[in-house]
């Protein structure tokens, strides 16, 4: 059952009129523009046990996705692709307000989003990842962790995802037997095949303004939030609103055209990083 | 589910259930159907069939999870176990845990919760048959549902989804249509106040098709709506006096 929020941070609630007056005048309380991404940065694999990986800082929102991949069935309506998983952990250490136990609504809905996001256009080729047709592919596993939340978790986690999916390598499969696929896992043979890449942009609205990658403090007042997923292609591949009030119609033109320009800052960046892969794979915490 | 996708717009231009693109399933909507619930709803697209009901204002065990300034509203979106092809296990699924979120946020919009500080609203959504646009049914039965408990609204929400199909925007899409489709987009409205309340988006739309298929999903709300309205009135009409 999903309920009300009752545990929400008391002290942004008041900040909301600060919130709101500094809007006005076209600007945020960490100094941004309203159209703004706090600064991002990444560090690529940085966990090699994982088949791939990536840590994203935005702002002070930390996110790290590891991928793993293993051999597994296909799914029964699906006998000729691969298995795309993803998951999402708000690991306690993350936030006072994060409790251990399984993914709350929110875990599983920015799960759910990503997932939906790289499904959709098919980002990730499922049907190049078939083993034994019908019997065995490759599993992908896409787990996303928060470990430090200061809001916008899902273009975090969504960048984190996309980063540690590009850098991730299949297994070298040792010996086929019947129906026995014995892997290397410490040998990384092929780069998993994806075709393009995918970011999400969350805008968020408050009183009749709007603004890109709200923090923590901004997140808990607003009215209402929306994320788009963009492809590399420029077309819109995923869409999720959250949150209490609702956009007009024709405030929905602006934040998809809003959406789109910020898509192509955030698709050159990740072209930028993954041109230079040890630029971007020193520690950054 | 075969592997074969089929035709999903034939030569004339029509659905697999021979509905134009831009054309709703018949509807089916009656509230008050529910003896126990202080406010309830049945609502039907075609196939799809769901039923609401609304519990409170009313107290809340623990307190802890009430608000000191307005009521809470608590959600269920849930799928009988014979509401599909295979059986759905009665555990809550992933999706219906999101479901729950998105459907009560559409609600939040709607609800003057602050006339009820220290309460819960209690919606629960029953899908007993699966045909595509469950969660649409559901909320549309649901602003039903609430309005028929008496619980004061700045509007009803009216919902649908639109999908892509074999390149054709189509209005209410079905579970076929859903399956073998380019695109689901679910968007629900308080149509008086122009506010999207619900809006998601599994697929892929140009930035140019989305704005079509909002402005079909618009369409489509507009007449749901008009049936919410002409239903509360079959129930709550005043009758002349003889």
């Amino acid at each position: 059952m999903s309920l009300t929020p009752t545990q929400l941070p008391i002290i942004p609630r008041l900040k909301r009129e600060t919130i709101l007056s500094l809007a006005r005048n076209g600007t945020r309380i960490d100094g941004r523009k309203l159209e703004d991404y706090r600064p991002i940065q990444v560090q690529l694999n940085p966990v090699n046990k994982a088949e791939g990986s990536a840590l994203v800082k935005l702002g002070d929102t930390m996110v790290l996705t590891g991928i793993k991949i293993e051999v597994g069935e296909p799914y029964r309506d699906r006998p000729n692709e691969g298995v795309l998983q993803v998951h999402a952990e708000f690991v306690p250490l993350a936030s006072p307000s994060f409790e251990p136990g399984p993914p709350d609504e929110n875990a599983i809905e920015v799960a759910r989003v990503i997932d939906r996001s790289l499904r959709e256009p098919k980002a990730v080729k499922l049907d190049e990842l078939v083993i034994i047709p019908g019997k065995k592919v490759w599993v992908v596993f896409n787990d996303i962790y928060l470990l430090d939340h200061d809001g916008n978790v899902i273009d975090a986690g969504m960048l984190a995802s996309m980063l540690a999916l590009n850098m991730a390598k299949l297994p070298k499969i040792v010996s086929i037997q019947d129906d026995n696929v014995v892997i290397d896992k410490t040998v990384k043979e092929k780069p998993l095949p994806l075709s393009l890449n995918v970011v999400t942009v969350t805008i968020g609205k408050i009183g009749g303004y709007f603004i890109v990658d709200p923090n923590l403090e901004e997140e808990v007042i607003l009215d209402a939030k929306i994320t788009i997923a963009i492809d590399s292609k420029g077309r819109i591949v995923g869409m999720q609103k959250t949150g209490f009030e609702g956009f007009r119609t024709n405030e929905l033109d602006y934040i998809i055209d809003l959406a789109l320009k910020k898509a192509r800052e955030l698709h050159e960046f990740l072209e930028k990083v993954l041109k230079n892969p040890e630029e971007f794979s020193k520690p950054i915490a | 589910m075969s592997e074969e996708k089929p035709k999903l717009i034939n030569e004339e231009g029509l659905r697999v259930d021979g509905r134009r693109p831009d054309e709703l399933r018949p509807l089916r909507m009656e509230v008050g159907v529910l003896k126990n619930a202080d406010g309830s709803a049945l609502v039907a697209f075609g196939n799809t069939k769901v039923i609401a009901a609304v519990y409170g204002p009313r107290e809340i065990h623990p307190r802890h999870l009430t608000l000191p300034d307005r009521a809470i509203i608590r959600c269920r979106y849930h799928m009988a176990p014979f509401s599909t092809s295979d059986r759905k296990s009665p555990a809550p699924s992933r999706r219906e845990i999101e479901l729950s979120k998105v459907v009560r946020e559409a609600l939040e919009a709607t609800i003057f919760t602050e006339l009820y500080p220290r309460t819960t609203i209690d919606v629960f959504i029953e899908v007993l048959q699966a045909d595509g646009g469950t969660r649409t049914a559901g909320l549309t039965a649901a602003a039903l549902a609430v309005a028929d408990a008496g619980i004061p609204m700045r509007d009803l929400v009216a919902a649908v989804a639109v999908g892509k199909v074999d390149g054709v925007l189509v209005l209410d899409i079905n579970e076929i249509e859903d399956e073998y489709g380019e695109a689901d987009m679910p968007v629900a409205m308080m149509p008086s106040l122009d506010k999207v309340v619900l809006l998601q988006l599994n697929g892929v739309l140009t930035p140019e098709e989305f704005k079509e298929a909002f402005k079909l999903a618009k369409k489509g709300i507009m007449e749901i709506y008009k049936m919410q309205k002409e239903a509360l009135f079959r129930k709550y009409r005043i009758l002349p006096q003889a």
